[in-house]
């Protein structure tokens, strides 16, 4: 016997799941909104997307290579996901070159900066989106209203923007119904707003995907979904003229898409179940305060951002209970 | 709902190709290597010389300390010499190697296969009947057996627990005996019960081996005490304090043994051992081995004596095949890669796995993606991440505080890790400088 062996020490099998596996199934749960939003917005949404996914890519790999002098992971697929993640979270009416800076943002400060794919404490594609959304604040928040509406190009404002801008003038909520889209309307996603967060219903049914390919866990969604909808409740119970009923909050704006994708991101969120209900429960509590009492008419990039920060402190101190230490 | 452990595990393919293969008794082969080190705990001492003659089930090698066992020859023939050979820890160990000349037994053994099912002994000679007849568990672990059953003072045991799991992948040499030799290991549980003073057995079965289920239920009803458990088919369920879990809900302490609990657990090939040495005077001499892999030709569960050289084992299975790269001892998630097939079985090998080319080789490990996926599969608890993360760091502090010790090396944290890191590697590495901090701590 003369055969050379391998030795290795064990375990000698591996299971099937690998990084680029799971960005795979992120990338196809995201299929169905992203094609809703081609057919709602049109051209302008195919170039917003094709641009941020190229941009990604292009920056991942060149600063990667030319820069940090690194072998580049174009091919774990997390550059993909950033780039349509980066464009779900955009209007589709931006500039060219303002999609690409946020994608430069994203990708190289966001990400390569830390050290690249699982070192960096913020989701990228949110860096990038908050870059954008302060830097430049008005093509931010034009949004083309959907197409299907039978006015085409026209820019209007965003169920959020609408119940804000009526709240500051002091007009009472049963008022405002007439303005503000049902909720039939935000479910289905005849609405106005960034490219990937107006059809709640298709989020869903990407999350529903992501849970049964096990690259989410239920805990971060429902509970940031069910923290906005407790508080939202209250607040409408306390005063309906004041505030919204709590359905409308859920189905508005980046809720479904931060909760279902964003806060979602492995990288960044805690650890442990426990930690993640803790994380999820922070981002619900930070999103409504931002909508209710903020400036912003939007608020869950601001508070997983937040809680993206938070999130090693949780890792330290939220631990799994150990087997045979005491906790039954 | 089936029973199983509360927290982790994993569900890796079965491919148990040797499932339902009759057990084939192998031909002595023309020497026997045998290891003086083949159990945890001190080497034993080898009592014979060169040249001497010896007997199948004569003892070579006595025990050396509570914690050891004696060794037996398990043929017949001359001492040819008692040397350092490679076995299979990769590493060379003394070894008794004898010419072999026959089978010729030792007086008293009972060879007749018929079923002997009551004795005269009480639960103590049942002991010291295990002690000299060098049973060890036959799970993999080897931890002699005769110290499991002495419980210790203060400490009661309410139930013997027999683990009948085989949770590794492809290994079947547990269920075949299962099926063929159901009454000696009842007989043998039975023993065991009335040597730790129990009245009660439960034999845990993973519900991947339903015939094993039905014929062992079947003949419980004949046995006062003894009933099996259909536990649901989950990754580290072998492991002790996991299948103690999983049948009394009972909790191992960290750091603790089964009896804190009032358990004990023998392994199923175990309790037909000790059948075979009460009832039959036979000492532990031969076990079942599996000799499987994808590109095996026939893979099959055999009977081997002790000190038989893996090649012939691997002949009875149709050869090595040409695109071999890895040979394990034992299952392929907690087994040994063996440097050489020339290397001898001992009373461990639970089977003989062998990989073909894209099996055996690692994936270049990726950056942790923060998934969290080792600590959901962590059966103990823990957060496989980040003792490798204090390994790498050399942080043993830190990672004694994150009880890397409590680790059973299961394995499944590296299989599930998406990025291909070797998480087990590092907790190894964390497990043996901590523990070496440990004691010098207590020195």
């Amino acid at each position: 016997m003369s055969k050379h062996l391998t030795v290795s020490p064990s375990p000698h099998v591996k299971g099937s799941e690998s990084v680029q596996k799971i960005m795979l199934w992120v990338v196809l749960a995201m299929v169905p909104a992203l094609a809703w939003s081609f057919m709602v917005f049109g051209l302008g949404a195919v170039r917003t997307t094709l641009t941020a996914i190229l941009a990604c890519l292009l920056f991942e790999f060149v600063i990667q290579k030319y820069l940090l002098k690194s072998e580049p992971t174009l091919m774990d697929g997390s550059a993909l996901v950033t780039g349509i993640l980066l464009a779900f979270n955009v209007p589709s009416t931006l500039p060219v070159w303002m999609i690409i800076a946020g994608a430069l943002v994203a990708m190289g400060i966001g990400k390569l900066s830390f050290g690249g794919l699982g070192n960096n404490p913020f989701n990228p594609a949110l860096v990038g989106r908050v870059f954008l959304l302060i830097s430049f604040p008005v093509e931010m928040t034009l949004w083309p209203v959907n197409a299907n509406s039978g006015i085409d190009g026209v820019t209007g404002a965003t169920p959020l923007a609408l119940l804000k801008e009526g709240i500051k003038s002091g007009t009472p909520i049963s008022e405002l119904a007439s303005e503000i889209p049902s909720n039939v309307s935000m479910l289905l996603g005849n609405i106005g707003g960034s490219l990937g967060e107006v059809s709640a219903l298709l989020l869903i049914l990407g999350g529903l995907f992501m849970l049964y390919k096990k690259v989410i866990t239920w805990h971060v969604p429902v509970s940031i979904l069910g923290t906005i909808f407790a508080v939202a409740g209250i607040l409408w119970m306390v005063n309906p003229e004041q505030y919204i009923e709590p359905t409308f909050h859920i189905l508005a704006g980046g809720a479904m898409l931060g909760a279902i994708y964003m806060a979602t991101d492995m990288v960044t969120s805690p650890m442990t179940a426990k930690g993640q209900i803790i994380y999820g429960i922070g981002i619900g509590l930070i999103t409504i305060t931002i909508r209710v009492f903020g400036a912003y008419p939007e608020g869950i990039s601001f508070a997983i951002l937040i809680m993206n920060g938070v999130t090693p402190l949780i890792n330290r101190y939220v631990k799994p209970a150990g087997f045979g230490r005491g906790a039954k | 709902m089936l029973k199983t452990f509360k927290i982790g595990g994993i569900h890796p393919p079965e491919n148990k190709f040797s499932a339902g293969k009759p057990i084939e008794k192998v031909q002595l082969p023309k020497t026997v290597t045998i290891p003086v080190a083949q159990h945890i705990g001190a080497p034993s001492k080898v009592i014979v010389k060169r040249g001497d003659q010896v007997k199948t089930g004569q003892v070579i090698a006595e025990s050396a300390g509570f914690v050891s066992a004696n060794i037996h020859s398990s043929v017949s023939g001359v001492v040819k010499k008692i040397d350092t050979v490679l076995d299979s820890s990769g590493y060379k160990k003394q070894c008794v190697i004898i010419q072999v000349e026959g089978d010729e037994w030792v007086d008293g053994v009972d060879l007749d296969d018929t079923l002997v099912t009551s004795t005269d002994l009480d639960g103590k000679a049942i002991s010291s009947k295990i002690l000299e007849s060098g049973i060890v568990g036959l799970g993999g672990a080897t931890f002699p057996t005769h110290v499991k059953l002495s419980v210790p003072q203060g400490m009661k045991a309410d139930m013997l627990i027999i683990n009948a799991v085989e949770c590794e992948p492809y290994l079947t040499a547990d269920h075949q005996l299962m099926m063929e030799k159901g009454k000696e290991i009842l007989v043998g549980t039975e023993l065991l019960m009335k040597a730790i003073g129990v009245e009660k057995a439960v034999i845990g079965i993973e519900n991947n081996k339903p015939d094993a289920i039905k014929h062992l239920t079947n003949l419980c009803g004949e046995f006062k005490g003894i009933s099996v458990c259909a536990l649901k088919v989950q990754y580290p369920q072998g492991g002790e304090k996991q299948l103690i879990n999983a049948v009394t809900g009972r909790e191992v302490p960290s750091g603790g043994l089964p009896i804190a609990v009032g358990c004990v657990v023998n392994n199923v090939g175990t309790a037909f051992a000790v059948y075979e040495a009460v009832m039959k005077n036979k000492p532990l001499v031969e076990r079942v081995v599996t000799v499987t892999g994808k590109s095996v030709e026939k893979p099959c569960n055999l009977m081997a004596r002790i000190g038989t050289p893996l090649t012939d084992l691997i002949e009875m299975a149709g050869g090595l095949p040409e695109d071999t790269s890895k040979v394990i001892s034992g299952g392929p998630m907690m087994g040994k890669a063996l440097v050489s097939t020339d290397v001898p079985m001992t009373k461990g090998t639970s089977g003989v796995l062998i990989m073909k080319d894209q099996e055996a080789h690692r994936k270049p490990m990726q950056n942790c993606i923060r998934c969290g996926k080792c600590i959901t599969v962590c059966p103990m608890g823990l957060e496989p991440y980040l003792l490798m993360t204090h390994s790498e760091l050399k942080n043993w502090e830190e990672s004694e505080q994150c009880n890397v010790m409590d680790c059973i090396e299961c394995g499944s944290c590296s299989y599930t890790c998406p990025a291909d890191r070797p998480l087990l590697d590092y907790i190894r590495l964390g497990k043996g400088t901590v523990g070496k901090i440990m004691r010098s701590r207590k020195k």
